[in-house]
């Protein structure tokens, strides 16, 4: 997947790192910790100050004018890298699937858009397929099942690579739970346009985490960890939502998404 | 004013097509090449003899299967149906060459007609079968009225093992190899009539047959 | 039918406080996910036959002219007639047109959802005919007075308990006065009350779930036989069909039946299929005088003519309803018109109009689920997203919205405002907060299932930049 790593001393390979706009705004603990991954695996990681929103909320409510305004700002920002990583499959799945896409009719930034396309991941596929062996940490013994964002899931097929980076770390044991590759009911916007709807299919969504008697519940996208977290919390679930780099990168000192349960 | 319609719909599809004139001569000759392709496109792949499978599908879809040694068998597995469901002996039977020559026991009552509401068995002869899925190929004809298939709780179809094939592909050449091309009704049956309408609980029977019967006689 | 796509809200809303209605959707939905799942996984060929399949429409598609006049052609040479119809009010004319000609009295239909999409029943009672749905889904739902909830299951959320109503209600004029409420028996009734509908019809209405251009002929595929039975004891066939569901030849057909039944009942082949081409032949004992094909358009021009031409690719299949989380919440009826799920929510605004059918292209979390069992490979998401661009072209997105979003996009591309403005915004958020907030202005629809988790307290810029600093 990712080609191999120029491991001469002369340069290390550099990262952009996009944390997105709800890792910025809610959860920076996952910035960290994929500062923290990306650098123990030899990158030279750079955070442009530059960034803010991937602009899937214009793209995804057919504003394509400004989806397409940001998308320059971030093919720009992001231009000089080796690679740009993204701890959010939906985020990186825009940068890679939807960008080219929307510059059909602007030869330039096509071309922009596809080179930035084939250089961007998604963290977990990023680090799993860089294949460092290095020991991830421990944690004490708890069980985790995991919830594959739709995005990630259909658009980059991130499925196997959050378990296989987890499997590395000791003490953590995987329960799946039934239909993990269902919509969680975030979708973005979705959620506060159709709150019902959406409502309903988080029920289901916890319900199925509840099921398997899990500690925690992890993912690869806030929004949708957001929107789980939210729904244990509204039903006094002892269940602890965490995003995969949190745990990947042994920064689980903090509450958990939503907050402990009192 | 229907040929206005005709046009107006031909027209919007040519408009829609980035097209103002008819097809150039060329790509209609093509396509009228490919219409007269009769190559096959994707065939799934079995390891199974036609027969086991043709049987092992036909099972599968809730039918009934049994072989037979020849043509003067066939009355015999007739009768031991019948008699397994106590049905009626009064039957419709299609006619072919080889349906014609069964000789039927003496308590049977044997018509050849198109199927009515109050007729319980009929029996006729499938024009091919398919082992890919366990299909019988009836065609309508004068000797084979439609009805026959669908309005009997009981249909009882004779196929020849020569008349199986692998794939429903090699059957459409048999069909336009058939003196009056194709038949007005080509019915391709696996298993009997069924429906989940209610609750999605199977349910056999819904309009047509109950039960589906195949005979096939083997070929030595 | 006349569409109520515009209380898609409210609609969806009763859908799930409807607790009869959320039990049959939930009984449906897990049964159709594994049949499809098992008949995938035992076809190697499957993905083979999907592009193969997609291949075949597209090019079918791209000359589609050619395809639909051979079809006609073909149809008149073997001794039967082809209509055309730009809308549902042509086609209705035409169907009326034949049946009076015919001296018709009663009509037995087949399940066709260009019979649904033209609203052929209501229109041939006006005119005074008796046309009777034997599909048996369809039968409960016209004894309902209700649109079919699924395409290809369209009684899917009525139970048990309600059919045995319906059918006590309805049947004593056949002389049954007893309640049967077991799934035999209620199948062993619909049988019989409809038995004498098929033998006394005088015209037979179906759809056709194909058209092949070489032969002419129409394919039916069914699994209780009704269509059959339609299609051949009445003096009148008609067939009601859209213009892009012709095929060039029985050899591309074979590839669409193989992703057909799997996809819709995880069936190898329906128990039904069949193939008609033109009326009785003449030693025939049965089968109709007379053949017709009414070929309606109904804005499918249009979409071969735009952005929305891989729609055209869709066999109703129906898997993209069973596989969407939306449509499992909410079933059928909330669509407001005749097709549902993710390929309804595409063809309805294009078919009844951007305006009415809004909620339709936004109702959707854009998961994908659809578009990866689509047998036909169809980007449904993609289909959506761009009717939410017409939308916003429109101006058909909603005020608030619309506000909000470029609010949103103005501070998205102005780094240094973005973070100078919701750097104290989301400190706010977070004080006081012991992880999240069980109600919050602005953002009720959240709050209504769920809590909502609060930011940690500062951005990962501002505390970034100044660790860097630090350093
Ligand atoms: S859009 Fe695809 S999955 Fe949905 S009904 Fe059509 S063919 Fe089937």
């Amino acid at each position: 997947m990712v080609e191999q790593i120029d491991s001469s001393p002369v340069r290390q390979p550099r990262v952009g790192l996009f944390v997105t706009c709800l890792v910025d705004l809610f959860r920076p603990n996952v910035g960290f910790a994929a500062l923290k991954l990306l650098q123990r695996a030899g990158f030279d990681v750079v955070i442009p100050s530059q960034q803010t929103c991937c602009g899937q909320p214009a793209y995804n409510n057919g504003d394509a004018r400004d989806a397409r305004e940001i998308a320059k700002q971030v093919i720009d920002v992001f231009a000089g890298y080796d690679y740009t990583v993204v701890p959010s499959g939906s985020c990186a799945g825009m940068i890679k699937e939807h960008y080219p896409r929307l510059f059909d009719a602007d030869a330039e930034y096509y071309e922009k858009a596809t080179t930035l396309s084939s250089r961007c991941f998604e963290l977990t596929e990023f680090l799993d397929g860089i294949g460092d062996g290095a020991a991830l940490p421990e944690m004490p013994s708890c069980s985790y099942t995991y919830h594959d964002s739709c995005s990630g899931l259909r658009e980059l097929g991130i499925k196997q690579q959050p378990r296989a980076l987890l499997a590395r770390v000791s003490g953590l044991s995987m329960l799946e739970m039934q239909d993990s590759n269902v919509c969680c009911g975030f979708g973005g916007t979705f959620c506060v346009k159709y709150p019902d709807i959406s409502g309903r299919m988080v029920t289901d969504k916890v319900e199925a985490i509840c099921a398997t008697g899990a500690d925690m519940v992890l993912g690869g996208d806030l929004g949708c960890l957001m929107n789980i977290a939210g729904r244990l919390k509204r039903i006094d679930s002892t269940v602890s939502v965490y995003h995969v780099a949190e745990v990947l990168a042994g920064k689980t000192d903090i509450p958990p998404i939503g907050g402990n349960s009192s | 004013m229907s040929d206005s319609a005709r046009n107006a719909v031909l027209d919007s599809v040519r408009k829609a097509l980035g097209r103002d004139c008819e097809l150039d001569a060329s790509i209609e000759t093509a396509l009228d090449g490919r219409l007269n392709d009769s190559g096959p496109h994707v065939l799934p792949v079995f390891d199974e003899p036609p027969l086991e499978r043709f049987v092992d599908k036909l099972e599968t879809v809730h039918a009934t299967t049994v072989r037979v040694a020849g043509v003067a068998d066939i009355a015999a597995a007739i009768d031991s149906y019948i008699g397994a469901h106590r049905l009626p002996t009064n039957i419709v039977v299609a006619r072919s060459a080889l349906l014609d020559n069964i000789d039927w026991p003496a308590a049977f009552h044997v018509e050849h007609r198109g199927a009515t509401v109050d007729d319980v068995v009929s029996v006729t002869e499938a024009l091919a079968g398919i082992a890919e899925t366990g299909t019988l190929v009836c065609g309508s004809s004068e000797s084979h009225p439609t009805s026959l298939n669908f309005l009997p709780e009981n249909h009882v179809v004779v196929i020849s093992e020569s008349r199986l094939y692998k794939h429903m592909e090699e059957v459409w050449q048999e069909l336009r190899r058939l003196p009056g091309g194709l038949p007005r009704a080509v019915n391709l049956i696996t298993g009997p009539s069924k429906t989940a309408d209610v609750e999605q609980t199977i349910q056999y029977g819904a309009h047509g047959p109950r039960r589906l019967h195949v005979i096939i006689i083997e070929q030595h | 039918m006349q569409s109520v796509a515009h209380e898609f809200k409210a609609h969806a809303r009763r859908a799930l406080q409807d607790t009869t209605l959320q039990h049959a959707l939930a009984r449906a939905k897990g049964g159709f996910i594994d049949q499809r799942r098992t008949a995938i996984e035992a076809l190697p060929e499957f993905d083979e036959l999907r592009a193969c399949a997609k291949q075949i429409k597209n090019h079918t598609l791209a000359h589609l002219d050619y395809y639909l006049e051979r079809y006609e052609a073909q149809v008149k040479a073997d001794g039967g007639q082809v209509h055309w119809a730009r809308g549902p009010e042509e086609a209705r004319r035409i169907v009326i047109d034949i049946c009076r000609a015919a001296g018709a009295r009663r009509i037995t239909k087949g399940k066709s959802m260009v019979g649904e999409e033209i609203a052929i029943n209501p229109a041939l009672e006006a005119a005074g005919f008796e046309a009777i749905e034997t599909d048996l889904g369809e039968y409960i739902i016209q004894l309902a007075k209700e649109p079919p909830s699924h395409i290809i299951a369209p009684a899917v959320h009525k139970t048990r308990g309600e059919i045995t109503e319906l059918f006590y209600a309805h049947h004593r004029s056949h002389g049954i006065n007893e309640r049967v409420s077991d799934v035999a028996s209620i199948v062993n009734e619909a049988r019989s009350v409809l038995r004498e509908a098929f033998v006394t019809a005088d015209v037979g209405i179906t759809g056709a779930n194909f058209l092949v251009a070489q032969t002419g002929s129409s394919i039916l595929v069914t699994n209780e036989g009704n269509g059959d039975l339609t299609c051949s004891l009445p003096r009148v066939h008609i067939v009601t069909a859209s213009i892009e569901k012709v095929v060039p030849t029985l050899e591309d057909l074979a590839v669409f039946l193989r992703l057909l039944g799997r996809s819709a009942t995880g069936q190898e082949m329906s128990s039904y299929t069949s193939i008609f081409t033109g009326p009785k032949r003449n030693a025939d004992l049965d089968g109709p005088a007379e053949y017709h094909v009414v070929l309606l358009d109904h804005g499918r021009s249009a979409m071969l003519g735009n952005e929305f031409r891989e729609m055209l690719r869709c066999i109703r299949c129906g898997a993209c309803l069973n596989h969407c989380p939306v449509y499992g919440s909410i079933g059928g009826h909330s669509y407001g018109w005749v097709y549902s799920g993710p390929m309804g929510a595409v063809l309805t605004p294009l078919m009844v109009g951007l305006r009415e059918a809004a909620d339709l292209p936004n109702a959707c979390t854009l998961n994908g689920r659809c578009q990866e069992v689509c047998p036909m490979g169809i980007p449904l998401p993609t289909m959506l997203r761009r009717l939410r661009m017409r939308e916003f072209e429109q101006n058909l997105t909603g005020a608030r919205s619309r506000w909000l979003l470029s609010i949103w996009a103005f501070l998205a591309k102005r780094p240094r405002l973005y973070q100078t403005l919701l750097r104290p915004f989301v400190r706010l958020l977070a004080i006081g907060s012991r992880g999240t907030r069980r109600s919050l202005p602005l953002a009720r629809g959240w709050t209504q299932s769920r809590d909502f988790p609060t930011p940690q307290g500062r951005t990962f810029q501002s505390l970034y930049r100044a660790r860097q600093r630090k350093q």
